[in-house]
């Protein structure tokens, strides 16, 4: 198998001279833009270079911080009070609780639109699946779909969007034992839009207001849709969608078709490609970009020089090697979906600086038979000292001047714990700070 | 979960592009590049349809998704599968390649069906074959213009002309077309003489910024047909900042990038001047020249689209060896920091409104021109947000592509409104052409401030 990123480096291209900044972070996902961020706002000349779109696109658009213990506990009613119990591996006891106050006090700073901050109290948001969800923040679009509003919901599905079945998810938040009725109802989106249309496309056609064709007439969409919704409304006085209502316009598509239904309507988070979740992006990128950072996405960190710190990275283009240097990195290049910790039939491994990821030796400890089990690869991750330094097998610090942060750190299993967004934001705040601090 | 049936070992982050990558012979007969490995690793999470400014607004267009590993998927297992028509939708963007999580080769997959449609499934004795032959060979209509730009420019733009070209061709007759330059790029390059006049230039200023006079710091410009015969200001400005940072500049012979080419799946044609442009540009990169683009298209052509595409000997070496005009100075001389020093003033002392170009984008290029310039005393410059023009090269001067071209363009345009800057900016020609479309602003390169900023 051709380990193509474990690679020192070969000689670069030729009478190059390295794009310099203070700190260098390598990913652009939720760890990697908190970490930018906080190294900006601490004074911190900074580089963000990310190789591919991040996860955040397939990404709910909620931010949690921890929803159930380890061993399955919960839903938690107060994440903070839960993290000092947490085992001594998770990376929210590297970091402490308060710095994961602070870093949730950078996120809403920096966040427009999101809700939730006014209580360390989780939410409950209802999800595509008629699930509950407990997170610590949500985008002002969920808002109104709490599970602690008492009022009634009328859940709409699409015909053409069979991810969400709105019956179904009524049925689910019913047994569920939320405090209200819930009734779903399909309907078909107004116009002649195809089949497979891309969520990109509901969303550019709310967002522009477009003329939709119906029975022969041309109509604004977001009037036509309301008076489709309109006629299966029985007094509920909220209205979930599937998230789709616009992009640049989210707001006040919400508050137009909430004044034609005379109801508040509220998006139901979806799976991927998500639109809360892309919304997220462009509010991080953009406030990294306010921050003054400099940016660049679309190649990866192909090799690096040094051996106890690292010198300087490569940056691979077309077969040409461009050097970046900085006096300290991070590393936050996402987990196993992310790519930034890879497997193969030999192991596990951290393909950038091939930095140690714990692992059994048998991968068939890898996982666990029952699916839902308690898996193995679920905790993958490289694991750090308490200043957020990869460490080797040994213990000691792979390279003084490399931090990790996000979903490359090992020891906490994101999905069963619901603390994906938490964790990325808490050890990317502590791991920019530090190496802004370092750097200066 | 059986070991006994291992696949043959590709690496799904990076198909069909490593050196040890070796395809299994599973379609012996076809002399094609085997995309397998590209269509396996699609675990269709649609992050690419997301990136689609066309499936933004076209229902007829299903996304690249579909024109990609699915509709390959269904080219090898069904017989007669004919490519969809819709490939023809496709504006080659390439804002999906960069999005794939799971590296799929998307627009090398779009350029190799919309080639197959067109040279299997297109006749050749349509309409539109003709027109997008026309369109796509702009060289050679700008070529011949350049011979009489002033007849040129007043026929081209001849009402009565153009009610023809729209009925009979499918040519849009809402755009203006572009005004030929009275003096080329090439002309005014052979009066200022040329190679040897370069050298002599780029010794003086390493003399005056106390560099050795014999570095050894050469590059070969690839204009492109744009800058030849219709700005050739980008040219000049080209030409004169890189003899201020001391490299002597080769204007070597060349043709087009075959940009628009691949977007009309005209491959028989893009071949043909890619092994030119290779062949020019493959002894110079032996003999330690770089090749430096100006336009964000023909860079993207030379570095992805030439070894994506063709297997022409140098080909690997030019596309290593290739960088857009500022992204090399950003990476071989510290202009930041001379920027830091200067300021403008003068005809460019102005705020301007930047777009990055879709293809800028896919080789990460669009935040450079507003990380460089944010800090220079004179000028502003805000960027205009990530949407894509909408004209895409041919796409937009299509008669039936037209409406959709300026409703993919409708957020840049508004939010180049919003801007203060009242000039815009942007390095590739075609997107420059639909900004001034849709606002009626003047719109610069970023090489044209940099001399501005730079050179005395």
């Amino acid at each position: 198998m051709s380990r193509w990123c474990r690679t020192r480096a070969s000689p670069p291209t030729e009478g190059t001279m390295a794009i310099e900044s203070e700190v260098l972070v390598i990913g652009g996902g939720l760890g990697g833009l908190t970490s930018a961020l906080a190294a900006a706002r601490a004074g911190a000349d900074v580089r963000l270079v990310s190789y591919k779109q991040s996860t955040l696109r397939n990404a709910s658009g909620l931010v949690d911080i921890l929803g159930y213990t380890p061993d399955g506990d919960g839903p938690l009613t107060d994440p903070y009070a839960a993290i000092p119990a947490l085992p001594a591996a998770h990376p929210y006891s590297t970091v402490g609780v308060s710095t994961v106050r602070d870093a949730m006090a950078l996120f809403d700073d920096v966040v427009p639109d999101y809700r939730g901050s006014h209580t360390d109290t989780n939410a409950l948001v209802p999800t595509h699946g008629g699930t509950l969800k407990p997170t610590a923040r949500y985008p002002a679009g969920a808002s109104a779909g709490l599970a602690s509003d008492e009022r009634d919901v009328l859940l709409v599905g699409l015909e053409s969007m069979v991810d969400f079945d709105a019956d179904r998810a009524a049925e689910h938040l019913e047994a569920a034992g939320v405090p209200f009725d819930v009734r779903g109802v399909t309907t078909s989106f107004p116009g002649d839009l195809r089949a497979d249309a891309k969520i990109t496309r509901y969303a550019k056609l709310l967002d522009t207001d477009g003329e939709v064709s119906v029975k022969g007439r041309k109509r604004p969409v977001r009037a036509a849709l309301a008076e489709r919704v309109g006629r299966g409304l029985a007094g509920e006085q909220r209205v979930g969608f599937p998230a789709i209502l616009g992009d640049d316009n989210a707001t006040e598509i919400r508050e137009e078709l909430g004044d034609r239904l005379g109801a508040d309507v509220f998006e139901v988070p979806m799976g991927p490609p998500s639109l809360p979740g892309l919304r997220l992006e462009d509010a991080l990128f953009d406030a990294l970009r306010r921050a003054g950072a400099s940016i660049e996405t679309g190649n990866p960190v192909a090799e690096f020089d040094g051996d106890d710190r690292i010198e300087q990275v490569y940056i691979e283009k077309n077969g040409a090697k461009i050097p970046n240097s900085a006096d300290q990195y991070v590393l936050a290049t996402g987990g196993l979906v992310g790519k930034g910790v890879e497997s193969d039939r030999g192991g596990v491994y951290e393909p950038v600086f091939d930095c140690h990821v714990p692992h059994a030796e048998d991968r068939y400890d890898w996982f666990d038979t029952d699916v839902f089990g308690d898996h193995e690869f679920a905790r993958f991750g490289v694991q750090t000292d308490d200043d957020l330094r990869p460490t080797q097998a040994d213990g000691s610090a792979e390279f003084e001047n490399l931090r990790a942060a996000g979903a490359v750190l090992g020891g906490y299993d994101f999905a069963a714990e619901k603390s994906g967004s938490g964790v990325s934001i808490a050890t990317g705040y502590a791991a920019g700070r530090s190496a802004a601090q370092e750097a200066q | 979960m059986s070991d006994a049936e291992s696949p043959p070992e590709f690496d799904p982050e990076a198909p069909n592009t490593g050196e040890d990558f070796e395809p299994v012979d599973v379609f012996p007969d076809s002399d094609d590049f085997d995309l397998r490995p590209g269509a396996d690793s699609c675990y269709k999470c649609s992050t690419c349809d997301t990136n689609c400014p066309v499936a933004e607004v076209d229902d007829e267009f299903p996304g690249p998704k579909f024109q990609g590993p699915e509709q390959w998927r269904l080219k090898q297992s069904e017989e007669d599968y004919d490519v969809d028509d819709s490939v023809m939708d496709c504006s080659n963007c390439m804002r999906c390649d960069n999005a794939c999580p799971s590296g799929v080769p998307l627009s090398q997959m779009h350029n190799t069906a919309r080639g197959e449609y067109v040279s299997e499934q297109m006749s050749k004795f349509s309409v539109e074959y003709w027109r997008n032959r026309i369109l796509s060979n702009y060289r050679t209509s700008a070529w011949l213009a350049s011979k009489m730009p002033r007849v040129a420019n007043a026929a081209m733009n001849f009402g009565p002309a153009r009610w023809v070209m729209e009925k009979t061709m499918g040519i849009t007759s809402e755009r203006e077309f572009p005004a030929f330059a009275t003096e080329t790029f090439r002309e005014w390059w052979r009066a200022e003489g040329g190679a040897a006049g370069s050298r002599e230039r780029a010794v003086a200023s390493r003399e005056r910024r106390g560099e050795d006079p014999d570095a050894d710091k050469k590059v070969a410009y690839f204009h492109g047909c744009y800058s030849n015969y219709n700005t050739p200001e980008v040219g000049k400005a080209m030409v004169r900042v890189y003899e201020h940072f001391g490299y002597e500049v080769v204007v070597p012979e060349q043709k087009c990038s075959g940009t628009p080419m691949f977007a009309n799946g005209m491959l028989d044609d893009a071949r043909r001047h890619a092994e030119a442009n290779i062949s020019s540009m493959a002894d110079l990169v032996e003999q330690g020249y770089d090749a430096i683009a100006s336009c964000t298209s023909c860079s993207m052509a030379l570095r992805q689209e030439y070894p994506e595409l063709f297997d022409i000997d140098g080909v690997d070496e030019v596309s290593s060896h290739t960088f857009e005009s500022l992204e090399y100075l950003r990476i071989h001389e510290d202009v930041r920091d001379e920027l830091g020093a200067a300021d403008v003033d003068g005809e460019l002392a102005r705020e301007f409104a930047y777009h990055a170009p879709c293809h800028a984008r896919n080789q990460g290029l669009n935040n450079q021109a507003v990380e460089l310039f944010r800090d220079v005393e004179g000028v502003g410059i805000e960027d205009v947000g990530d949407s894509c023009s909408g004209i895409s090269g041919t796409y937009g001067w299509k008669s039936e592509k037209y409406d959709k071209s300026m409703e993919i363009g409708a957020e840049m345009f508004e939010h180049m409104e919003d801007a203060d800057g009242k000039t815009g900016m942007t390095e590739c020609p075609t997107c420059a052409m639909q900004m001034e479309h849709g606002t009626g602003y003047d719109i610069r390169h970023p090489l044209e401030l940099l001399e501005a900023a730079l050179v005395e």
